[in-house]
């Protein structure tokens, strides 16, 4: 099963590799993690995106738990929640392709924010599938490179990770 | 008071009531050994390889409840340590190691003596640190010590770059420390106490299973206590032993791999298990399918909740400190009244004694060729059974484990996570120097004792009247035994030729040694040797090449699965 885990944990060099050193000592899958510090510059938060039986979640929560800089551990997968990913996709636009490049970024809700005489660079942002489903949608052919930023997330209403 | 980097160091240490630390001088920690050398409140046991100095600040920490220290250079100094750390953060032991590092400004530029220490040691500490600023000196020393000894106790490792021990602050040591991230829990919860009592109080087959944590949180009498109030069997842990007194008569013994019938059997066919401290680890339970083929209720004391619900699935964990857990036990069972099933647990009695009656200890003594179990049970009797006890890895090992009776906590000294050869001579080391008048003993083998060997120069320096009983097999005896029962006997690489003359070596350092090679020569050189209450005797015992340890429950299997003798394969 998929998980979402969100941590906050202080803002100390070296807190990265101790999260990304336990994932890979002990055999845990991580399909994403990304990381930044919050308005409270003393702690970053980092999401993780794992996939695992109950009982391997179960043992991921509680070993990042126990690294002495990890404040507070959630999944936010465990209860409705919102997920997004940026997506920075450069494609080749030239010729008929150009304008259907164009539309097929209006239908996905994404920008263009560079342009060249040959390129555009599309800034979309969404949950995983549809990123993916955008990837999919266009000419393989034409992308000239992909930068995406993990998947970051926020539980729904009141549910609040904090200090 | 404006102090420099290092003197603010060993004042951390004297704050910290620091007795003994142990180490190895080199380019980095000069300005360290400059201060240690100014004052002698902190004393420094130098080692002759740093591996050693972690070991021997583990062993002392392993017989005391106190926190042991090393200190070692960058660079070299600090890999040879890690060995040391790897082997006390299997064994949950706390330790503060600091460790010298280049100067901040050649951090990163391939410097001399310079390796990423923080890094390399990550994964096998508690925590560590880099202290990059003469002011974090003092806040992260209290922090290291707190943190090794709190909740589940290891080693912490801080590592001081050169120039930070020069730059100059105000000292002024923290007091009290919160760290908001860190906030172990001790007391249990009581409902889940609750919980628990009932499943005791109805169980029929109850076992109790006890190991390294309740050695950690110095809770051997409440352990005590709470089993004979219940009337339940009690078996232990390699890390456990000593936890509950070995000659009582509801202690069942070692379970797990090298453990006896009955506490396999008991552990197996119990329906109501309390594990306290322990980890249902592999060596213990064997293959965990196989052990959750019986239904059974498990309650699981730890205070690490990661140990929880890891190998094996529990039924009411139970997260805090040993101690205070069983005392609120003991405590709602003295106040409710409520007893055990008297009949079950009679008929469970009968059970246990008819498994007792296979005497799996049992071994085939000789008048010609020494036994090593009889030199275990010889150095027991000869020594009252009240020694400090270390061993190395391996048959030794499990023999010093099965035979020596242990009746109280924190006399046996082993590596039981990380099985590390070689811990057992600065592991006495330490042990010797925490207790300067009690016998020390360690268990080892020809192989082991040659791992650190270079110690004995140590021991002379510091006058540690160690003794060393070297059970002298000739092999690599627990991969000869594997080779045998496994491998169809292709000894391959576990002769161990070429061996010194272990009795002119220890008198090569300056100790006693004592060649012994008939079973009528044991018990008189064992007393010789503990007569001699100033010197290091090694005792180079001669024994018996081919001898196996046995029970044995093949890795991989389930604990029934047993072999109890050479007749069963």
């Amino acid at each position: 099963m998929r998980h979402v885990i969100s941590l906050l944990i202080e803002n100390e060099s070296g807190a990265l590799s101790r999260v990304s050193g336990l994932f890979s000592a002990r055999g845990y899958n991580i399909e994403s993690l990304t990381v930044a510090p919050t308005e409270d510059a003393s702690l970053s938060r980092m999401t993780i995106v794992t996939t695992g039986s109950d009982d391997i979640i179960e043992q991921i929560n509680k070993q990042l738990n126990k690294l002495v800089e990890v404040v507070k551990v959630v999944d936010i997968s465990e209860s409705a929640h919102i997920e997004r990913e940026l997506l920075l996709i450069k494609v080749r636009a030239t010729g008929k392709d150009r304008e259907e490049m164009k539309r097929m970024a209006d239908i996905f809700r994404g920008r263009i924010i560079d342009a060249t005489d040959t390129s555009y660079v599309i800034e979309m942002t969404g949950n995983q599938q549809k990123l993916d489903s955008f990837v999919a949608a266009i000419d393989g052919g034409a992308i000239l490179e992909t930068a995406r930023s993990g998947v970051v997330g926020v539980g729904r209403g009141e549910r609040v990770l904090k200090v | 008071m404006v102090l420099t980097g290092a003197e603010i160091v060993v004042r951390c240490l004297q704050e910290e009531k620091v007795e003994y630390i142990f180490g190895y001088p080199g380019g980095a920690v000069l300005f360290l050994y400059d201060e240690l050398f100014k004052q002698d409140q902190v004393r420094h046991v130098l080692v002759r390889h740093e591996q050693a100095a972690v070991h021997a600040a583990d062993g002392y920490a392993r017989c005391t409840d106190k926190v042991g220290v090393a200190l070692v250079t960058s660079g070299p100094g600090a890999t040879n340590a890690v060995t040391g750390i790897a082997t006390a953060y299997c064994d949950s032991i706390p330790l503060v190691i600091i460790s010298g590092q280049v100067p901040t400004a050649a951090i990163g530029q391939d410097a001399f003596q310079e390796v990423d220490t923080v890094g390399i040691t990550r994964p096998c500490v508690k925590h560590n640190y880099l202290v990059k600023d003469v002011r974090e000196i003092a806040s992260t020393i209290r922090k290291a010590f707190y943190l090794a000894a709190s909740g589940r106790p290891g080693p912490v490792l801080v590592d001081i770059p050169k120039d930070v021990c020069t730059q100059k602050c105000e000292f002024d040591y923290p007091r009290e420390i919160t760290m908001r991230s860190y906030n172990p829990v001790t007391k249990g919860h009581l409902g889940q106490i609750r919980k628990a009592l009932q499943l005791l109080l109805e169980a029929e087959r109850p076992m109790i299973y006890s190991g390294g944590g309740v050695i950690l949180s110095d809770a051997a009498e409440k352990l005590t206590r709470l089993a004979r109030l219940l009337g339940f069997p009690v078996t232990s842990t390699l890390m456990g032993l000593g936890g509950y007194p070995a000659s009582d008569g509801q202690f069942l013994g070692m379970l797990g791999m090298h453990g006896t019938y009955e506490a396999n059997m008991g552990m197996h066919y119990s329906d109501v298990l309390l594990a306290v401290g322990a980890r249902f680890d592999d060596r213990v339970i064997g293959d965990p399918r196989h052990f959750g083929q019986e239904p059974r209720k498990i309650i699981h004391i730890d205070i690490d909740p990661s140990s929880i619900s890891k190998r094996v699935k529990v039924d009411v964990p139970i997260v805090g400190n040993v101690a205070d857990v069983l005392d609120e036990m003991i405590r709602q069972i003295e106040s409710g009244g409520a007893r055990p099933k008297q009949d079950a647990l009679d008929t469970w009695w009968k059970q246990i004694d008819e498994w007792r009656r296979r005497e799996c200890l049992k071994y085939k003594n000789s008048d010609e060729i020494i036994k090593p179990q009889y030199v275990v049970e010889k150095l027991w009797e000869v020594t009252g059974g009240d020694a400090f006890v270390t061993s190395d890895v391996g048959q030794h090992q499990m023999w010093a484990a099965q035979y020596y009776k242990f009746e109280k906590p924190r006399r046996w000294l082993n590596s039981g996570g990380l099985g590390t050869m070689g811990v057992g001579l600065p592991y006495a080391m330490g042990a010797q120097l925490a207790h300067p008048g009690s016998p020390v003993a360690c268990i080892t083998g020809e192989a082991s004792i040659q791992m650190c060997i270079q110690e004995l120069s140590t021991c002379k320096q510091f006058r540690l009247p160690i003794k060393i009983v070297n059970l002298n097999n000739r092999y690599l005896g627990m991969v000869r035994q594997w080779q045998e029962l496994f491998h169809g006997g292709r000894y391959s690489e576990s002769y161990m030729d070429s061996l010194p003359d272990f009795a002119k070596l220890a008198e090569a350092y300056g100790h006693v040694g004592i060649r012994v090679d008939t079973p009528a020569d044991v018990e008189g050189a064992l007393r010789e040797a503990f007569k001699q209450k100033n010197e290091l005797v090694f005792l180079d015992f001669q024994v018996d090449q081919t001898e196996n340890v046995y029970p044995m429950v093949q890795g991989g299997k389930g604990l029934t699965e047993m072999i109890l003798s050479a007749e069963d394969l």
